[in-house]
C-alpha cells in the first residue's frame, strides 16, 4: 500500500516564504500569549508550593472544597476538577511554611465537612521555594546542553549550516510548543521539560532523515541547483515523514486519552511537538538552508540563475 | 546456512533467550527457584507507580555551626575560671564570632593564650573597644566551618537512616544529593504523616533547672532575667485531648543532653494507663545525672525535647541508677515514635522539608492501569498500521517491535533500572519512533525496487542506505535523553532511562533482528517478488 505515489512532487520549497510567514504568525501568537500572561505558567516544580491531590467518595465541587478549607487561612487556594469524574480534584496553595503539616491539616478540614473515610489523599507534592529555584535552572541548563551537544554531533556529521537549521528549527518547535501551552493555560512543571527533551530528540530524527537525503542528492543531481535538490530530497522522504509521524502520533494519541490525568499535559506536548515538528522539518528546517544559500550567493548575483535552473 | 547467517541467528537468539530469563522474576514472582529470583531483580517501580514517599531534607548547617560555638562558650568559660583569669562576659554574637569581655589588657592576654591553646580552630580577629572594657573577638577557621557542616550533613543522614530503619519501611533510599540536602524515599509508606513527624524532628533531648524565683509572666512582658531562657510547657487534657501551654522559665544551662542516652523504652504508667518513655544513661550519663540529683534535691528539673517542656518534675531525692522517664500525655503511637526517635539520636542540626512528593497506592495502581493500557493500545494502531501499509514486511516490522519491548523491560531489569509514569510513556513513545528504522529500510527497498533490482540487490541496498540515517538520526535523540538522564530527578529520569534504552533497543532490533529474518526468509526459498 502506499499513501503518498513514490513520483510525487510537490512544490514545497517554493513556499517557503508562505510557510516562514505562517511559522512567524504562530510563534507570535504563542509569544504574545506569553507576555500578556507574563511568562510562562510554571506549576509548583519550578515555583514552589503545595499541590494535594483528593479523590471524593461522592461527587462535589470546587467551590464547596475551597469553603471547608476556608478557615485554615492558607492565602490563595486553587481547586481545578481533575480527569473526567466530579470527585477527583486538585487543590493548589503557595504556601509550603506548613509543609510538615499541611496536608494533615487539608484532610483534617476536609473529613470534617466531608465525613470520616470519605475523603482519599491520593497525592501530595510539596516543593520549596529554593528547590523550584534550582529546577528551573537545572531544566533550562538541560535544554541548552541538549542543544550544545546535538549542534556539536551535526556540525561533525554534516556541516555547520545545517546544524543552524536544525537548532532553528527545534527552537520554532518548543516556542510553539510552549505558546500552545500558554494559550491552552497548561502548567509547566517537571515532565513536561521531559517532553520538550524528547521533543527535541524527535524533531531532530525528522530533520536528520530529510538532510541526509540532501547530503546525498547534492553528489548526484548538482547540476539542478540547491534549491531544486532540497524539494526533491523533502518529496523522497515525504512517503517516510508521514508514516512515522503517523504512527507516533497514534501512540501520543493512546497516552492523550488513555494515559490518565497524571501525563494528560505530557501528552499534550508530545502531540503539539510532534505536529509542529514533522511542519518544521518540511517547512523550516530545509528552507533554512536554502535561505543560508541565497545569502552568502546573493553577493554574486546567482539568486535568479538558481530559482530558473 | 551460512556462516555469517548461523552467527548471527546465534547471537539473536542468546539475546532473546538471556531477556526471557531476566524477565522471569517480573512475569512470574516467587514462583521461581531461587538461584534464578538471586540473579536477576524483578522491575523496580517508581514511588509514583507503587506508592509512597519522596523527600528531600535540608539541614540547617547554620545551626550546626552556632551550636559549635556556643560548647566551646561553655566550654571556655569553664576554663577561663579554672585559670582565675577575670572577666565581665563571654558570649556568641549573632555574627558567628565568640567574644570575651574583659576588663584590662592582661587578662585579654590571658584569654587569649588559653583560647589559642584549647581551641586551635579559632581565630583571633582584631579588638573592639567598648567603653572601659577590652573585648576579644574569636571566630572559627573557614576550615573548621566547613568541616562543622560536612559533618553535620553526614550525622544527619546516619540518624535518619537509623530512624528510618526502625520506622520499618521495606527498602527505603536514603542519599545524600548536593551541599546540605538529603534525598528520602519511603516505598509503600502508609502513614506519611507519621513519617514526615518521625524524620523532621531534631529530638534534642535537653534537662535543664527551673529557675523557680523567676517569674513567667514577666518573662513573657520581655524581662527575662540573666542566664535564663523562656520555654512552654506541653500539656495535654486527658479527657478532651486539647493541647495547651504555659510558660516556665529555665536556665539557660543545659545540665544534660540526651546524647548520654543508652536506651529507650516504651512503658505503660499502671496507675493511668498512660504510656511514657524510659529512658537509660550510659556510664557518664549516669554518673552526672547522680550528680546533678544530688545537688538538687527539691528543685523542679525540666526535661525538653526540642525547646519544649514535656514535664518539670521535683527531684525527691538523689537518683543513682541512670534511669529517668519522659512523661506527657502521649498517645502510645507519640510514646513509640518518641522512643524511636530518642534510640536514633538527634539531629545535630533542625531540617527542613524542600520538597515532598508523596503519592498514594490507590493512584499508583490506576497510573499503572492506564499507562499499561496506553501501551497496548498504541502497540495495537501501529502493528495494524504496519501490516496494512507493508504486508509480510510489516509482519517482520511488527515480530521486531515485539522482540523490541521485551528487550526494552529486559534491559530495565538488568540495570536495576526504575519503572516510572512517565518511564511508561517513554516506552510509548519508543513503540511510535522503534518502527521508524523499519519504514525508513522498507521504504529505502521500495526505491532499489522501482530502480528494477532483484529482492536480494534491493535488500542489501536498502539496509545499507538506511543504516547510516538511522544511526545518525537516533544518537541525536540519544543525547537529548543522556542530557535528560544527567539532570533529571525521580519519576523523569525514569523518562531518560526508557528513552534511552528503547533508543538502543530499537537500533539492534531494526539494523540486526530485521535484517536476520529477511536474509533467514531469503536463504530458503527462491524469492522473486518481496512482499513490502
Amino acid at each position: 500500500m502506499q499513501i503518498i505515489k513514490h513520483d510525487i512532487n510537490i512544490d514545497f520549497t517554493g513556499k517557503r516564504k508562505l510557510a516562514l510567514l505562517l511559522s512567524a504568525v504562530v510563534i507570535l501568537l504563542g509569544l504574545a500569549s506569553l507576555v500578556i500572561n507574563g511568562g510562562p505558567n510554571y506549576g509548583i516544580d519550578f515555583v514552589g508550593g503545595t499541590l494535594v491531590q483528593v479523590k471524593f467518595v461522592e461527587d462535589t465541587d470546587a467551590a464547596k472544597i475551597k469553603d471547608s478549607l476556608a478557615s485554615m487561612d492558607l492565602g490563595t487556594v486553587v481547586v481545578q476538577s481533575f480527569g473526567d469524574d466530579a470527585n477527583e480534584f486538585l487543590i493548589r496553595v503557595q504556601e509550603t511554611e506548613k509543609g510538615k503539616e499541611l496536608s494533615g491539616m487539608i484532610s483534617g478540614s476536609l473529613n470534617a465537612v466531608y465525613g470520616d473515610g470519605n475523603v482519599d489523599i491520593r497525592r501530595v507534592e510539596m516543593v520549596g521555594p529554593q528547590v523550584g529555584k534550582d529546577l528551573r535552572q537545572k531544566g533550562i541548563l538541560s535544554l541548552v546542553y541538549a542543544m550544545i551537544g546535538i549542534l556539536i554531533y551535526i556540525s561533525w556529521r554534516f556541516e555547520l549550516r545545517f546544524a543552524i537549521g536544525a537548532i532553528v528549527a527545534l527552537m520554532h518547535d518548543v516556542l510553539i510548543t510552549l505558546g500552545a501551552f500558554s494559550l491552552s493555560g497548561r502548567e509547566i512543571d517537571l515532565p513536561i521539560i521531559a517532553a520538550f527533551l524528547a521533543i527535541i530528540g524527535y524533531s531532530l530524527n525528522d530533520t536528520i532523515i530529510v538532510y541526509d537525503r540532501i547530503r546525498e542528492n547534492y553528489g548526484k543531481h548538482q547540476k539542478k541547483g540547491f534549491s531544486a535538490v532540497v524539494n526533491l530530497s523533502i518529496n523522497e522522504t515525504l512517503s517516510r515523514t508521514i508514516l512515522t509521524s503517523g504512527t507516533t502520533l497514534l501512540v501520543v494519541l493512546a497516552l492523550f486519552i488513555f494515559g490518565g490525568g497524571v501525563i494528560h499535559n505530557f501528552a499534550f506536548a508530545m502531540l503539539v511537538g510532534i505536529l509542529v515538528g514533522t511542519y518544521s522539518s518540511i517547512f523550516v528546517a530545509s528552507p533554512i538552508l536554502i535561505f543560508w544559500d541565497d545569502y552568502r550567493s546573493g553577493g554574486q548575483k546567482k539568486v535568479a540563475a538558481e530559482e530558473t535552473a | 546456512m551460512s556462516n555469517s547467517l548461523k552467527i548471527r541467528t546465534g547471537l539473536v537468539l542468546g539475546c532473546l533467550i538471556l531477556a526471557l530469563v531476566s524477565l522471569g522474576p517480573t512475569l512470574f514472582g516467587s514462583d521461581l527457584p531461587d538461584w534464578w529470583r538471586k540473579t536477576f531483580d524483578p522491575i523496580h517501580l517508581g514511588l509514583d507507580l507503587q506508592g509512597g514517599m519522596h523527600l528531600v531534607l535540608g539541614v540547617d548547617v547554620d545551626k550546626a555551626v552556632e551550636s559549635r560555638l556556643d560548647t566551646i562558650v561553655d566550654q571556655s568559660e569553664d576554663l577561663l575560671r579554672e585559670k582565675d583569669v577575670i572577666f565581665k562576659r563571654i558570649d556568641r554574637s549573632s555574627g558567628e564570632r565568640i567574644i570575651v569581655t574583659v576588663y584590662d589588657e592582661e587578662a585579654g592576654e590571658q584569654a587569649d593564650t588559653i583560647m589559642a591553646e584549647n581551641f586551635p580552630n579559632l581565630e583571633a580577629m582584631t579588638l573592639t573597644a567598648e567603653g572601659a572594657y577590652i573585648q576579644k573577638n574569636y571566630r572559627l577557621s573557614d576550615n573548621e566551618i566547613e568541616a562543622v557542616r560536612e559533618y553535620a550533613v553526614r550525622q544527619a543522614l546516619e540518624t535518619l537512616r537509623n530512624r528510618v530503619d526502625q520506622f520499618g519501611v521495606s527498602e527505603p533510599t536514603l542519599q545524600r544529593q548536593e551541599g546540605n540536602r538529603i534525598l528520602i524515599q519511603l516505598p509503600g509508606v502508609k502513614d506519611p504523616q507519621r513519617a514526615i513527624d518521625l524524620l523532621g524532628k531534631t529530638a534534642r533531648l535537653e534537662f535543664k533547672m527551673v529557675m523557680e524565683d523567676a517569674n513567667p509572666q514577666d518573662a513573657i512582658a520581655g524581662n527575662l532575667p540573666a542566664g535564663g531562657q523562656l520555654l512552654y510547657e506541653r500539656r495535654v487534657d486527658p479527657r478532651s485531648g486539647a493541647v495547651s501551654e504555659s510558660p516556665l522559665v529555665v536556665e539557660d544551662k543545659t545540665v544534660l543532653t540526651g546524647d548520654l542516652l543508652s536506651n529507650a523504652q516504651v512503658r505503660i504508667d499502671t496507675r493511668f494507663n498512660d504510656p511514657y518513655v524510659a529512658i537509660d544513661f550510659n556510664s557518664v550519663g549516669a554518673k552526672r545525672f547522680d550528680q546533678i540529683t544530688g545537688a538538687n534535691v527539691g528543685k523542679r528539673m525540666a526535661i525538653v525535647l526540642d525547646d519544649t517542656v514535656y514535664s518539670a518534675p521535683v527531684i525527691r531525692e538523689r537518683i543513682s541508677g541512670g534511669s529517668a522517664q519522659v512523661s506527657g500525655s502521649f498517645t502510645e503511637q507519640e510514646a513509640t515514635d518518641l522512643a524511636i526517635v530518642l534510640r536514633a539520636g538527634s539531629l545535630p542540626a533542625p531540617v527542613d522539608i524542600l520538597e515532598n512528593r508523596t503519592v498514594g497506592p490507590s493512584l499508583g495502581q490506576d497510573s499503572i492501569d492506564q499507562g499499561m493500557r496506553s501501551v497496548m493500545i498504541g502497540f495495537v494502531l501501529v502493528v495494524f498500521a504496519m501490516l496494512i501499509y507493508y504486508k509480510f514486511s510489516g509482519l517482520v516490522a511488527n515480530t521486531v517491535l515485539m522482540l523490541n519491548l521485551v528487550f526494552i523491560m529486559a534491559m530495565l531489569s538488568i540495570f536495576g533500572a526504575t519503572l516510572t509514569l512517565p518511564g511508561i510513556a517513554g516506552i510509548v513513545l519508543t513503540v511510535g519512533m522503534a518502527v521508524d528504522a523499519n519504514v525508513l529500510i522498507f521504504e529505502r527497498i521500495r526505491e532499489e525496487l522501482r530502480l528494477g533490482r532483484t529482492p536480494r540487490a534491493a535488500l542489501e541496498a536498502g539496509f545499507e542506505k538506511a543504516k547510516l540515517t538511522i544511526i545518525d538520526a537516533n544518537v541525536t535523540t540519544l543525547i537529548a535523553a543522556l542530557v535528560l538522564f544527567q539532570f533529571g530527578t525521580g519519576p523523569v529520569k525514569g523518562f531518560a532511562v526508557t528513552l534511552s534504552v528503547g533508543i538502543i533497543s530499537s537500533l539492534f532490533t531494526a539494523v540486526v533482528v530485521s535484517r536476520l529474518i529477511f536474509d533467514l526468509y531469503l536463504s530458503r526459498s527462491k524469492v522473486d517478488r518481496l512482499s513490502i
